[in-house]
């Protein structure tokens, strides 16, 4: 789950993590009554207005704006920003609409580091990634000067060692008296903050140092490992369902995993890796699947019900393709949840059933007794060559 | 012969008495899996099914019925305690089936097994089967046939898939290890290719990744340098955008890395065929071993 800046800037904050005075707005008015009380608190006529939303790339794409005007200047850059279709290389084309605001105080920035906290899966460790290279594309600094970035692995055991973080400090020119103190400080809270919200990644980029010589968190992003939430009842007030693709939002409220994608042969599937296995040999036959949907292990028929009625709605879906292997998924349940959906939402597209496993007599049963128009195959093959041929232009439906 | 479990292997189920626990140990030991105890804890000195004895500890598990492997079937929020809890009892190989388990805890489990004699399996796994002698998991025990054939994989259902094709061929298999696909999990490939390629009653090898991280890559590094038996392999994830979660949370794609054509590039540098579509593997395998 990805937050937005200001609201990492203020998990930040309580980590002791030093970020620049800040205001979320959610209007212009708002917006511009945060600019004159920044103004008046830093003495400062300068404020930066930037956009919230969780793609990254905002400043390439026009979301964040220097208003060195005064009030009037934040005012009218908040009413560009704000409602605007903000396009990023991660928001995908179609960009994504800013409906919240962040007003920030302007700061004389002398340089930019980049510093990252994630997981390395390979070394099973936090590892810690800094460069010289702030504000920049990360990867592709890592990809043409690796040796550009310092990295540090941690250990649970002992934590984020002090010696680590003041290697890095020296690494990164760091070294000077009051910016170590400052710096090891700061990486500190920030492995602390990790640990405590139980995030998968945290980066700031830029980390700046001010020409006053301060280390300032310029920009802060944040994304928690979804596993966690259980123990994290405060996520529920920093998402923003605006931000999140509503289908899937839908899905993970009934309990089910689900992604859209571009094609148009939606796929309902038991466990994730056949589900990423059927989408494979749906493209390998020519087909585009629609979705990726993994009703998990032990749906109910309500479940299954509730996931084919959202491959049914889908204006895109010219073809359903359910691929079931039952472990511990009983096909009796997946057939009967089918026809439960079927019977409110009608089926006027081709629809081939694979099911293997557990209880199969009983769930090809219920779908030859629902008279609906079912195509059955006898193997994931079969099943994926069947469908693409069906939703093929100029197939009979 | 097999790899991990055998007809002797003595099990404890921890979480035995919650819904899925009671459900899947039924079934474990209906296929004739020796269940010799369950943990719950406040549940000690009760019987499951009128049977199996149950404890509030592991440790009184082992101690008391000889257990040597665990099976867990607790919560996410728990079942990292219940890892440290069975490798401290002395399980010499702990399964884990519990999915969603946040993956700091899982940091600080594998930090702890470091150096320890017992091995883990999983989390977020179908388990294990040794066919017709022993299975521990949440794995269709029917589908299974005694064989020569190893089967390892990230992913539970396209196992099933594996091991359906090879019995509907007439082959058989040696052990299946569901070894999960979060991103810090027990064994990984090497661990449980080492096992296969010692074991004298495993002839060839399925293999199933997918997209996201470097096992597969360093699968196949291993597999160029040490494998004396026919591998075939399936890398699941090909059609997936991306920086898309695909249900299992290793699964993505994130900065380039972790590529469907990266990963079959490095298994066909060592040797391995990789199979066309997740349903021709075993006939893959079958077309190395003639």
């Amino acid at each position: 789950m990805k937050i937005h800046e200001y609201q990492a800037k203020q998990i930040f904050a309580r980590y002791g993590i030093p970020v620049p005075k800040g205001e979320p707005a959610f209007s212009v008015a708002e917006a511009e009554a945060a600019a004159q009380r920044l103004i008046e608190a830093t003495g400062i006529p300068v404020v930066v207005v930037k956009a919230q939303i969780h793609a990254g790339g905002r400043g390439k794409g026009g979301g964040v704006k220097v208003a060195k005007g005064g009030v009037a200047e934040a005012r009218a850059l908040a009413e560009k920003i704000l409602g605007m279709q903000l396009i990023t290389v991660q928001t995908g084309p179609a960009g994504q609409k800013v409906r919240r605001l962040y007003i920030e105080q302007g700061l004389d920035i002398d340089r930019e580091i980049y510093l990252a906290l994630t997981l390395d899966r390979d070394r099973r460790r936090i590892a810690v990634m800094a460069s010289r290279e702030g504000g920049m594309d990360i990867e592709q600094v890592a990809h043409d000067t690796p040796e550009k970035i310092h990295t540090l692995h941690v250990d649970p055991v002992i934590g984020l060692a002090p010696y680590q973080a003041r290697k890095l400090a020296f690494a990164l020119g760091l070294g000077a008296k009051e910016q170590m103190r400052q710096f090891t400080k700061l990486l500190d809270g920030l492995y602390k903050c990790f640990l405590a919200e139980d995030c998968s990644l945290v980066e700031v980029n830029p980390l700046v140092v001010t020409k006053k010589g301060d280390i300032v968190a310029l920009d802060g992003k944040m994304t928690f490992d979804d596993n966690a939430e259980i123990r994290h009842p405060e996520w529920a007030n920093l998402r923003d369902a605006d931000e999140e693709d509503p289908v899937e939002l839908e899905a993970k409220q009934v309990g089910i995993s689900y992604v859209s994608l571009d094609g148009d042969i939606g796929c309902l599937v038991n466990g994730a890796g056949l589900a990423m296995g059927t989408m494979d040999i749906i493209l390998h036959y020519g087909g585009k699947p629609a979705n990726f949907l993994d009703v998990g292990g032990g749906a109910t028929q309500e479940q299954v019900k509730k996931a084919f009625q959202m491959i049914l709605r889908s204006d895109k879906v010219k073809g359903i393709f359910v691929n079931i292997f039952g472990g511990i998924m009983r096909c009796d349940v997946v057939a009967a949840g089918i026809v439960a959906a079927t019977k409110e939402l009608g089926l006027s597209v081709p629809l081939v059933v694979r099911l293997e496993g557990t209880n199969v007599e009983a769930g090809r049963k219920i779908l030859d007794e629902s008279g609906l128009k079912i195509e059955s195959a006898s193997s994931m093959g079969d099943g994926a060559q069947k469908i693409v041929a069906a939703v093929k232009p100029g197939a009979a439906a | 012969m097999s790899i991990l479990v055998n007809k002797d292997t003595r099990v404890v189920i921890q979480g035995i008495t919650g819904e899925y626990g009671s459900q899947h140990a039924r079934a474990c030991l209906a296929y004739g899996t020796k269940i010799v105890a369950g943990v719950t804890p406040g549940r000690g000195g009760q019987r499951f099914e009128d049977k199996v004895p149950m404890f509030d500890t592991v440790e009184e598990a082992v101690k008391k019925e000889g257990a040597d492997v665990s099976c867990i079937f607790v919560p996410p929020v728990g079942a990292a305690d219940a890892i440290v809890e069975a490798a401290d009892a002395g399980c010499r190989l702990v399964i884990c089936i519990t999915e969603g388990i946040p993956v700091l805890d899982m940091v600080k489990v594998r930090r702890y097994l470091e150096g320890k004699p017992t091995r883990l399996i999983g989390p977020n796994c179908p388990g294990i089967i040794t066919p017709e002698e022993c299975k521990i998991g949440i794995m269709p025990g029917h589908i299974h046939k005694k064989g020569h054939i190893g089967v390892l994989s990230k992913s539970g259902t396209l196992t099933y898939e594996a091991v359906g094709q090879l019995t509907a061929l007439g082959i058989g298999q040696s052990s299946c290890v569901g070894i999960g696909g979060d991103p810090v999990a027990g064994m990984d490939f090497i661990d449980v290719l080492e096992l296969f390629n010692e074991d004298p009653d495993t002839h060839g090898v399925i293999m199933i990744g997918e997209i996201g991280g470097g096992a597969e890559q360093k699968a196949a590094a291993w597999i160029k340098a040490n494998m004396k038996k026919p591998v075939a392999a399936l890398i699941a994830g090909r059609a997936a955008p991306p920086g898309k979660r695909m249900g299992h949370a290793g699964a993505i794609i994130s900065g380039g890395k972790g590529t469907a054509d990266e990963k079959i590039a490095a298994l066909e540098d060592a040797g391995v065929k990789v199979a066309p579509t997740p349903a021709d593997m075993a006939a893959t395998l079958v077309s190395l071993m003639k």
